[in-house]
């Protein structure tokens, strides 16, 4: 594929609003995780919340699209001066030509189960009250979206669980190399719900504590909830060498089981063997992979053995799930951006909450930061339904 | 914008009083009445029978019409690329999760969790035909179908290889159907190349459009049309059961609508 730009990029998680303090939060290697206290929820585990999500309306204007999704959506939006940037590439392409692209599992679905504990005592309906179109929908976010940014392009949410906003730069690259859009706003939010906290915890997929990626006594994912965006473009001829491009996006799918991959990793494999290959890269080009790592214990080995098998044992990898929780829908654009901080101030993040790395699994797990120029890196994300993706970023001065 | 250009090579389709493709292009041709009657979901055979039993009416839905479109192009449903657009997922699973979620006990179904993602229909094409290309799972509201096509389209024009899009609608159970009326189930599939195969049925040169979407003739099929975002392609699938080259309006998001120049093969 033809490199696109991350022009601009922000990110809003457990860690902090913005990539301030979510750099700050990398690089001291804090963990945004603590015991569940979301809504009514009462289930021994830990979560990555969002401090304050619901601490103001949404703006009268987009009063109809009123939901803690939508508002963490926002809130992630006015960070890092992104809608600018936006409002930027609009005035040179025209807001039709931009589209967006983003990813979301839950959506507004907070809202509706909230609501089904108001159904009429008679006639069983919804409160008046209830959004279907604004909140609950699948779609409620990427209209949103595309309303908040004043854009008028095609637009789209992509919901395939825990791959979606990673799969958002691969359809974005394809719309925009098939001369559909200029340019696309890709993105990932995902918030808190009780449909995805006792979901997993009736898989038996949830820790009790802060989830541990690769240690040898992981025992389940952490939640955590977040917003991330980037808005891609074609490189500017004076883009600086610290910026960062997409070189290649891998999509595959397991044709296996809906909630757990095949032991051998081979999906995974076949997402980041066709990321190099779009990028036109081997596997000695990456310096880290920033890894699925969820910590329950088949994903963690089945991702171990892809990774071993793609790109061999010795390059330094981590999940960053740890500090951040697994934000679901979002992690793919969360995780896009985190490998975008780690590009331009030259670091890889360790994973934090590992203690003991699990030495069965053929990975160079990073448990402290380590300083390095990185060139260019791999994103894995993959989802329930077999689901994966994965992503080949790198700095711009770099690939030159 | 250059129109994104693909070869149309078989269509899948399941709704109301429409059994199959065969069916409705008699009805969507005029050589036969429509004749209303609640969509038919066969059982998904191609599914081991563990999983068979864990599916609702969209996983069956999408799974017939996909292995319609499939088997009308004589392709290979493992070597596919696919991508799944609904406006709603599953109503039924999602109304009983909500349910569950407000009583006092919250005791989710594992299987009721892992099918409420959006992407269960796209899980459970991969598992009954063994696909592992690359799979997408869109949702666009009342422009799901629209988003579906164009998705399809820039990947057979960037990656020059086939793809299937299946999109597909069921009904929500009360309460939600109060907030989201669509009627009655419908699929539609099609399998798209980026060059002529054995028997293509035409060519498609699509492009975005600010005029009108075109309607259908007959109220009843129009009204089918407004009530069911994956009956938004029913335009595209007359003019297509026509056999006839012309220029059709297909409903996105506004302010857009899609035109497709039908190119029939003979």
């Amino acid at each position: 594929m033809t490199p696109l730009a991350l022009a601009s990029y922000t990110a809003t998680s457990a860690l902090g609003r913005g990539l301030e303090p979510t750099l700050a939060a990398l690089q001291a290697q804090r963990s945004g995780l603590a015991p569940c206290a979301f809504e009514t929820v009462r289930l021994a585990m830990c979560v990555g919340e969002v401090p304050g999500v619901d601490a103001a309306p949404l703006p009268a204007a987009l009063a109809a699209f009123e939901c803690r999704n939508n508002r963490l959506a926002l809130l992630a939006l006015g960070q890092d001066g992104f809608a600018a940037a936006v409002a930027r590439s609009a005035a040179r392409h025209g807001a039709a030509r931009i589209g967006v692209f983003v990813g979301t599992s839950t959506s507004g679905i907070l809202e509706t189960e909230q609501a089904f504990r108001r159904l009429d005592p008679v006639s069983g309906a919804l409160p008046p009250d209830f959004r279907y179109r604004g909140a609950h929908n699948t779609f409620s976010l990427g209209a949103f979206v595309q309303r908040a940014l004043g854009l008028r392009g095609p637009a789209v949410v992509i919901s395939s669980a825990c791959s979606s906003s990673a799969k958002v730069f691969a359809s974005a690259q394809r719309a925009i190399a098939a001369g559909l859009i200029e340019a696309a706003v890709v993105g990932g939010v995902d918030s808190l719900c009780l449909t995805t906290l006792y979901g997993f915890h009736s898989l038996q997929l949830v820790s009790t504590g802060p989830c541990r990626p690769f240690d040898v006594a992981r025992d389940g994912i952490s939640i955590g909830e977040g917003a991330a965006f980037a808005l891609l473009e074609r490189p500017a001829a004076a883009a600086g060498e610290d910026s960062v491009l997409l070189l290649g996006t891998g999509e595959s799918s397991d044709a296996y089981h809906m909630s757990s991959p095949p032991p051998d990793g081979r999906g995974a494999a076949a997402a980041m063997r066709q990321a190099l290959a779009a990028a036109g890269l081997g596997a000695a080009d990456i310096d880290y992979i920033n890894l699925h790592g969820t910590a329950t214990p088949s994903n963690d080995a089945a991702e171990a053995i892809a990774v071993g098998a793609v790109l061999g044992a010795a390059v330094p990898a981590s999940s960053t799930k740890g500090a951040t929780g697994h934000a679901l829908g979002a992690a793919g654009a969360l995780e896009a951006v985190i490998c975008a901080l780690a590009l331009r101030h030259g670091f890889m993040p360790g994973g934090v909450n590992t203690a003991a790395v699990d030495a069965a699994l053929p990975v160079s797990y990073l448990l402290g930061n380590r300083d390095a120029r990185l060139r260019r890196v791999m994103s894995n994300s993959f989802g329930f339904g077999g689901s994966n993706c994965s992503l080949v970023l790198a700095r711009a001065g770099a690939h030159a | 914008m250059t129109a994104l250009t693909a070869w149309l090579d078989g269509i899948g389709l399941l709704g109301p009083g429409l059994a199959d493709w065969p069916t409705a292009a008699r009805v969507l041709s005029g050589t036969q009445p429509w004749v209303h009657a609640p969509t038919v979901l066969p059982a998904p055979q191609a599914l081991p029978a563990a999983e068979r039993r864990r599916t609702g009416a969209v996983v069956k839905l999408a799974l017939a019409a996909g292995l319609e479109a499939v088997a009308h192009a004589g392709a290979d449903a493992a070597t596919l690329a696919a991508v799944f657009s609904s406006s709603g997922g599953d109503g039924q699973n999602c109304d009983e999760i909500c349910r569950t979620l407000a009583s006092s006990e919250r005791q989710l179904s594992p299987t009721r969790f892992h099918n409420s993602v959006h992407n269960a229909a796209a899980g459970y094409w991969g598992i009954a035909t063994g696909a592992t290309a690359a799979c997408n799972a869109l949702c666009a509201y009342d422009a799901s179908f629209g988003a579906g096509l164009l998705e399809a389209l820039t990947q057979v024009v960037t990656e020059r290889s086939a793809v299937l899009l299946v999109a597909y609608d069921a009904r929500y159970p009360e309460p939600l159907y109060g907030a989201r009326p669509i009627p009655d189930g419908f699929g539609i599939a099609l399998v798209l190349a980026p060059a002529p195969g054995a028997r293509p049925l035409a060519r498609l040169d699509v492009r975005l459009s600010e005029a009108p979407a075109d309607t259908l003739t007959d109220a009843a099929l129009e009204k089918l049309r407004g009530a069911i975002p994956a009956a938004r392609s029913l335009p595209l699938l007359a003019q297509l059961a026509r056999r006839a080259p012309g220029r059709v309006m297909i409903d996105y998001l506004d302010p857009w609508r899609i035109a497709v120049e039908v190119d029939a093969c003979p």
